[in-house]
């Protein structure tokens, strides 16, 4: 594994060793010192194109928590907003020799770009773009459903909500799909991309019907502008169809979870009281979040890189 | 080394264990991944029998310590598994074969992360020589010498799923 | 002053000698004996080809091309004749934008430009440009387009379709609808959900076409439809010309090769307008071209300096080159599939275009007494595409370390060689 870019490109031992490596480094949030020095003299460079302070902050634990050291680029008020180009960062990058980029970009592909480029030469770690993936958010929401339900073949996996615009709903299609989980997407129509049934998913317009059989059911972030562009009539109509309310998770079996990978809309795609019911994992995505990323990291950088004989 | 010489080494070492801090309390067993946890398990075993008491061993990897990570892809970790706070105790490291010393350096960093023990030993079943770093075992089954062009082939029945056996294997010569 | 070109096969057929005398072929036969000789043993003549959709940028954008390196680059492919599409800076929306452009491609003489005016002023789809001046003017502009935008507001379309037959011109429809197309990115399908890029639906393409082709029949007009691309167009165009609706349609040299598997990449030296299809509309609009439901090809040569390309896909510029590879292209996919033979390629690059663009002197048959635009093309070539091996100032080419069959070696222009040996003179 060079780069992390897609949670289609982990085959499925990839994936279990990325969550059996991150089981292991969960520990070391609860010890005395919360440091191990496996990436000594390791740069990494947080690159920020979007603001996402939680991905942020959570990618920069987890690489101090390994002793690398961080650099923290974040495009607004830098030379990018003033028309930097992507590639003149990262030749800016390499030359203060990043072994690891970690990138956040609106554009979709634009780590992909990074990574194909000659622009760099260190690892690039896919940290969301535009509506295409958040691979280290679904191995988190992977590992916390791993943890709560136990291995993920065969159980079934809801996702609701604006899978059309959603990275997020896209890494955990192909990541639970490799880890053998049931995964059904639902959402209104207009909030489906053209050719999900290309997709290793099953489809639903009604998330009362995917209810009973859930193990896990993930709310995905809806903006409300989203309703100006007509893909519903209202927030109102959007809550009552597709939000999930204490009436619809008193349906689901006594097990299952609920996961959001924030920032929440509370009264939106989610009722406050469904929120911070026992249910909800919510919490502990975030904790998660430090461990799986340490994980990537560690798996990324600490062993022999490109240039280091092997 | 067949099952018996092994099983045999490990009572010894359990007895001088025992015999150097007086006693089972205050002591922690903690095996080094892989062969180094079973280890740990039997010598653990012996002390309760001895003792007649319950002894839990624990596991510490050291895989995020170790100098040479830049040297080899990756590898995956193995379970670190501390049974009880380490402060003030005394632990004693268990390992299949010692040779550079490399391991226990880095187990020795792994362990003051997590507290202060009172004092840290050492016991291994094998202890072929070629150390790189000043570093001795406590606490030894057999000194097996060796060129460093052979390998120390240690199997373990937990572990290996076949009989104990420690063979030298491979001189090339 | 005289030259003989020797031993070329017109259309692919015998080969055979010809006399070029004062920009005019003065004799074809065996044996023939001029001033200077060029030797096209092996060589296929055809006529010099026309291309009735390229970007030469100048006025305006001269980092990415001008008037000269444009139609050298035309030349270098095998065109006599460039019709220069209408989105430069200021947009040729007057008969003073389309002098120039045209006089530079005259005083230059690697091609003859045919300027193309824009429907609306600048480009805006609210009101009609000056056309009548710019059909008066010096250029004789025939051909008139907004193309980069459509044309979507169905009235002023109408307008547009019906006030150009006072002087026999066409409009050249841009077929994307706005709405459906905000933000795109690439073709809509399965693939642009996977890649989370905004999709461009073919339907956005189609819909224009059939409200078009219903207002041409309904107000009588001449209608050109751009760069289709789906298979959905080819259909409606078939239909269009079955109920004999004086329809035309061209497709590109990249449409009939590249689909939007390439997209995977993020490279966008893949994003083009109309997007790449997928691999069925590739074969629907062979099979279009090949049965003549699509008329022409058209380059849509679009040059873009590198750092709109060197970027991420979604701020990237939509365009390819395309004139130096055209001809091979149209090999590769037509001539080498048994789809087209050489005659047909040279109604459909040469012919077609300049009928539809009233280019009169351009696309006449190779034959005594016709004007002296000539390439010759050696179909037995191999050659693999380098970026910086172009005379477009831009390298935006998609077929990078691709090899192609096929080059040109000798191009003629009114019997004036601006190409000799493969080197532009």
């Amino acid at each position: 594994m060079k780069h992390l870019l897609s949670a289609g490109d982990l085959s499925r031992d990839e994936a279990v060793l990325i969550l059996d490596t991150a089981e292991q480094l969960l520990s070391v949030a609860q010890r005395p010192i919360k440091k191990l020095p496996t990436l000594r003299g390791r740069t990494i460079v947080n690159l920020f194109f979007e603001d996402s302070t939680r991905t942020r902050i959570s990618f920069e634990a987890a690489a101090k928590r390994l002793s690398a050291d961080v650099i923290n680029f974040s495009a607004k008020g830098s030379s990018v907003s003033k028309g930097e180009s992507l590639k003149d960062t990262a030749l800016t990058l390499q030359a203060m020799g990043a072994d690891a980029v970690v990138i956040r970009h609106h554009a979709s592909g634009a780590p992909h770009r990074l990574a194909t480029s000659e622009w760099t030469k260190g690892a690039v770690v896919n940290a969301g773009d535009g509506t295409h993936e958040h691979p280290t958010q679904a191995l988190l929401d992977a590992f916390t459903m791993r943890s709560r339900l136990g291995d993920l073949a065969g159980k079934n996996v809801t996702i609701v909500g604006d899978v059309l615009h959603s990275r997020v709903a896209r890494s955990n299609a192909l990541l639970l799909d490799t880890l053998g989980a049931n995964v059904t997407l639902v959402a209104p129509p207009t909030l489906l991309p053209v050719g999900v049934e290309t997709w290793p998913v099953e489809t639903s317009y009604d998330l009362d019907a995917s209810l009973e059989k859930a193990d896990a059911v993930m709310m995905l972030r809806v903006q409300r502008e989203r309703m100006n562009a007509s893909f519903f009539p209202s927030a109102r109509e959007y809550s009552r169809r597709y939000g999930l309310d204490v009436a619809r998770m008193n349906r689901l079996p006594d097990h299952a979870i609920v996961l959001h990978p924030g920032p929440m809309n509370r009264g939106m795609e989610i009722n406050a009281d469904v929120a911070d019911s026992d249910r909800s994992v919510i919490v502990e995505q975030v904790t998660n979040g430090v461990a799986v990323r340490m994980a990537v990291l560690y798996l990324l950088l600490g062993g022999a890189t490109e240039g280091e004989t092997a | 080394m067949d099952a018996t010489d092994i099983s045999r080494a490990l009572t010894r070492i359990t007895h001088e264990i025992l015999e150097r801090n007086r006693d089972a309390e205050g002591v922690v067993i903690l095996g080094i991944p892989t062969r180094g946890v079973e280890l740990a398990e039997r010598i653990a075993a012996k002390m309760a029998e001895v003792e007649g008491t319950t002894i839990v061993p624990g596991a510490l990897d050291v895989t995020m310590y170790r100098d040479d990570l830049r040297l080899k892809a990756p590898r995956a970790l193995e379970a670190t598994n501390v049974p009880e706070d380490i402060d003030g105790r005394v632990v004693v490291l268990v390992d299949d074969v010692l040779m550079s010393g490399r391991t226990i350096r880095a187990a020795l960093d792994a362990l003051s992360d997590l507290g202060r023990p009172k004092a840290v030993q050492l016991a291994v079943l094998v202890d072929r020589g070629h150390r790189e770093l000043p570093i001795r075992a406590d606490f030894v089954g057999k000194n097996l010498p060796t060129s460093l062009a052979e390998k120390v082939r240690v199997r373990l029945s937990g572990t290996d799923g076949s009989d104990d056996s420690v063979s030298i294997e491979g001189s090339g010569a | 002053m005289s030259t003989v070109i020797k031993g070329a096969r017109i259309l692919g057929g015998e080969a055979t000698d010809l006399l070029i005398e004062d920009g005019v072929i003065m004799q074809i036969g065996a044996d023939l004996t001029g001033d200077e000789t060029v030797d096209a043993t092996g060589l296929i003549a055809l006529p010099g080809l026309v291309d009735l959709h390229t970007h030469l940028r100048e006025p305006g954008r001269e980092d990415a091309e001008t008037v000269l390196t444009g139609t050298q680059a035309a030349a270098r492919g095998g065109f006599t004749c460039v019709f220069a599409m209408a989105n430069t800076e200021p947009v040729a929306d007057t008969a003073g934008v389309v002098e120039q452009v045209w006089r530079l491609g005259r005083e230059h003489g690697y091609a003859d430009v045919q300027p193309i005016g824009a429907v609306t002023v600048g480009l805006a789809g609210e009101r009609l440009a000056e056309l009548g001046a710019m059909a008066d003017s010096a250029a004789q502009v025939r051909v008139f387009s907004d193309d980069g935008k459509c044309v979507s507001d169905a009235v002023l379309m109408r307008r547009a379709l019906e006030y150009v037959k006072a002087f026999d011109g066409v409009i050249a429809q841009h077929a994307q609808e706005p709405r459906l197309t905000e933000g795109a990115q690439m073709n809509e399908g399965p693939l642009s959900g996977e890649l989370g890029l905004t999709g461009w639906p073919a339907v956005a393409e189609e819909a224009i076409i059939a409200r078009d082709v219903l207002l041409a029949e309904h107000v009588g007009s001449r209608l050109h439809v751009c760069h289709l691309s789906t298979r959905g167009s080819v259909e409606i165009v078939r239909w269009a010309k079955s109920r004999g609706i004086d329809v035309t349609a061209e497709v590109t040299p990249h449409h009939l090769l590249l689909d939007d598997e390439l997209v995977r990449s993020y490279d966008p030296i893949y994003k083009v307008n109309p997007p790449l299809r997928s691999k069925d509309d590739v074969l629907a609009v062979r099979e279009g071209l090949a049965d003549g439901t699509i008329d022409i090809v058209a380059t849509d040569h679009a040059p873009h300096p590198m750092e709109d390309k060197e970027c991420e896909w979604q701020a990237a510029a939509f365009g390819m080159i395309g004139l130096e590879t055209a001809l091979s292209i149209v090999q590769q996919t037509m001539v080498d599939t048994g789809a087209l033979t050489w005659e047909r390629v040279a109604e459909v690059m040469s012919a077609n275009p300049a009928r539809i663009g009233r280019a009169t002197t351009h696309g006449r048959p190779l034959a005594v007494g016709e004007p002296a635009h000539v390439v010759l093309y050696d179909p037995t070539a191999k050659r693999t595409i380098e970026p910086a091996d172009t005379a477009s100032l831009s390298r935006n080419t998609p077929y990078a370390g691709r090899e192609l069959p096929g080059r040109v070696v000798a191009t003629f222009l009114a019997g004036k060689p601006t190409v000799l040996e493969g080197k532009l003179q």
